[in-house]
């Protein structure tokens, strides 16, 4: 590269090694990411963000000119137009099956930062605060756990009246609890540190030294929390989905394509119950495998939990 | 332990004052619980006297007392489809939730103790990755799917087993695998990590210091300790499966409490659903009180700590 003056060439030298660490760096971050979670996961990802374009149907609407319940295409007799067949009210089910990925990812991704929220808020005061706050949270925590998840859940379903956002928070509202035991935990025995004593002793505020010392040091653990709490709330909103409190139809959840399906069981059209079952069982899968590695990864503490 | 049992008794009532408080707040922050109490399709003039009659028009203190009274004598109401006492209802299923409860315990008793137990011994080897995948599908699979592949294979394909309801045996098995599958996986990880704990302790050493056989160490001295809080789970999971089985009650078409919900939800029977979720916070209460009772007696470094 002969138009290189020799003054740019040595103006760029020290850079060279320094890029070339950090492309070690990010080789070597890149060759320790799980791969078997992350190759089913960004598929789901990529499918539930770009539903409106893979789609090849509406799937709240009857494809035009086709049967209900027609079979795949490997099965005989299959209509070359809906790929994985159609459903009851003759709706193409890949379509649905792509867009329940969004729901389904929706709601377990803020259903978990709802129940992460309120479950660290009310751990971190309750921990840091102690004395009657802390009784008094705790005895909360203790009252709603009392309650199986899924029962609470439908009762609270059935009374603000099923739609996706209802049911984003009403499980949110349901996990919490487990978030609001284990941070209360750690911020107890954080309180007594060096440096949260120092701070408190250099006349930082209560908010301060929550904001500032307590809630980053207890963010790892609610990551990891918040990845094994993502597939329970997405198996807990299909079941809901399934009940018929979940998701309202029209609206495309796998829950209720499960339910959809399971009359045709009998006949041996298996594939209407199977294939919403497989993607919700994959999803879960994926992610509890991603916060198995998480918590490897960031809390040596809670690598037995 | 009088004084321990005293302060666990009242830390269990007010769990079960701060339940009540709660399910009373939710049905009037939600909406009118008017509209829930009247069957579907009722005048203006039928909402107001039922409003009358169940006290709705006075002050929520009031009106909590007389909700904590019906509690405390069992009053939950009548449900609007049955015309019958809902404890009445919830009593008189009970004992066909039991029935399959206690199956599934069984069923995840089988998968769960003893996979446990070997991936603990054979901590780090094929065996563990074996029970470490058994775990993770216990999770990852609904119950309510594998039902529903359970019924395709064994009903309708093979044709061995009988599709739903009750009956013999053969009717219990596929409804108790379905309910007891993710219980096992919980069971195998405490099961796990309990039995690796003991077989860490200083009297495990002991024991094979002395020469004891590797198997005498494992089933006498290791395994009877670590089957304790193995035992606390499995009575806690029973209670769950008792009032938590709905979806695999209502795939199977299993006449339990989990059913009676299903039913409530569906036509719309308000005081039905709101008594099932009562009764099942009590009982969890409860066995959550029995079982830190029984802790304590057998254990007495619990009740002595704090």
């Amino acid at each position: 590269m002969a138009f290189v003056s020799e003054q740019t060439r040595s103006l760029f030298a020290g850079t060279a090694p320094a890029l070339a660490g950090l492309r070690r760096h990010w080789m070597r971050v890149a060759g320790q990411l799980p791969v078997l979670p992350l190759a089913i996961l960004i598929p789901f990802l990529l499918v539930a963000a770009f539903a409106d374009v893979i789609a090849p149907y509406d799937p709240t609407e009857p494809i035009p000119g086709a049967k209900i319940f027609e079979p795949p295409f490997w099965a005989e007799g299959a209509n070359p137009a809906a790929l994985l067949g159609t459903d009851f009210q003759s709706r193409d089910i890949l379509s649905r099956l792509i867009y329940g990925a969004r729901v389904s990812l929706i709601v377990g991704v803020m259903g978990t930062i709802v129940a992460g929220g309120i479950g660290t808020t009310l751990g971190v005061l309750s921990g840091y605060l102690g004395g009657w706050v802390d009784q008094a949270i705790m005895r909360v925590t203790d009252a709603w756990l009392a309650l199986p998840a899924l029962v609470f859940a439908i009762f609270l379903a059935t009374m603000v009246g099923p739609s996706m956002w209802n049911i984003i928070i009403i499980l949110g509202a349901v996990y919490w609890t487990r978030y609001a035991r284990v941070i209360r935990g750690e911020v107890l025995s954080l309180r007594e540190r060096e440096f949260v004593k120092l701070s408190e002793i250099a006349g930082a505020s209560s908010a301060r030294v929550i904001l500032r010392h307590v809630v980053p040091n207890v963010v790892n653990s609610a990551m990891v929390l918040a990845s094994l709490t993502i597939g329970v709330v997405i198996i807990a909103e299909a079941s809901l989905s399934f009940l018929g409190v979940g998701v309202p139809p029209p609206e495309p959840a796998w829950g209720s394509m499960l339910a959809d399906g399971r009359s045709m069981l009998m006949v041996g059209d298996w594939w209407l119950t199977v294939l919403p079952g497989l993607c919700i069982m994959m999803v879960v899968l994926a992610t509890q495998l991603m916060g198995d590695w998480l918590r490897i990864r960031l809390d040596p503490q809670l690598r037995n939990m | 332990m009088g004084q321990f049992i005293i302060r666990r008794t009242f830390y269990a009532l007010i769990s079960l004052f701060i339940l009540s408080l709660t399910i009373f707040a939710i049905v009037r922050l939600t909406g009118d619980p008017v509209t829930l109490l009247a069957e579907p399709g009722a005048r203006a003039e039928d909402l107001e006297r039922l409003r009358a009659e169940w006290g709705l028009d006075r002050s929520w203190p009031v009106q909590y007392l007389a909700f904590a009274k019906n509690i405390i004598t069992g009053e939950l109401g009548k449900s609007f489809n049955y015309q019958m006492s809902v404890s009445t209802l919830y009593f008189q299923r009970l004992p066909a939730s039991l029935e399959l409860a206690l199956a599934a315990t069984l069923i995840s008793f089988i998968i769960g103790i003893p996979a446990g137990l070997i991936s603990a011994v054979k901590v780090n080897t094929g065996w563990d990755s074996v029970g470490k995948v058994v775990a993770l599908f216990g999770l990852a699979v609904p119950g309510f799917w594998l039902g529903l592949v359970l019924i395709l294979v064994f009903s309708v394909w093979l044709r061995w087993l009988p599709t739903s309801g009750t009956g013999g045996i053969l009717h219990l098995i596929m409804p108790s695998v379905a309910l007891g599958w993710y219980f096992a996986a919980s069971l195998l990880r405490l099961t796990r990590s309990s039995m690796l704990e003991v077989l860490r302790s200083e009297y495990i050493k002991l024991a094979r210091l002395k020469g004891l056989p590797g198997y005498v160490v494992i089933a006498v001295h290791a395994f009877k300790n670590a089957l304790i809080p193995v035992m606390t789970l499995a009575g806690i999971n029973l209670v769950v499966m008792i009032n938590a089985g709905v979806i695999i009650e209502v795939i199977f078409a299993w006449p339990g409490i989990g059913r009676l919900l299903y039913e409530g939800i569906f036509q719309r029977d308000f005081p039905l659903v709101q008594g099932v979720v009562i009764l099942a916070g009590i009982m969890i209460v409860l066995i959550n009180l029995i079982i830190d009772i029984l802790y304590a007696y057998i254990d007495p470094r619990i009740r002595l700590a704090r």
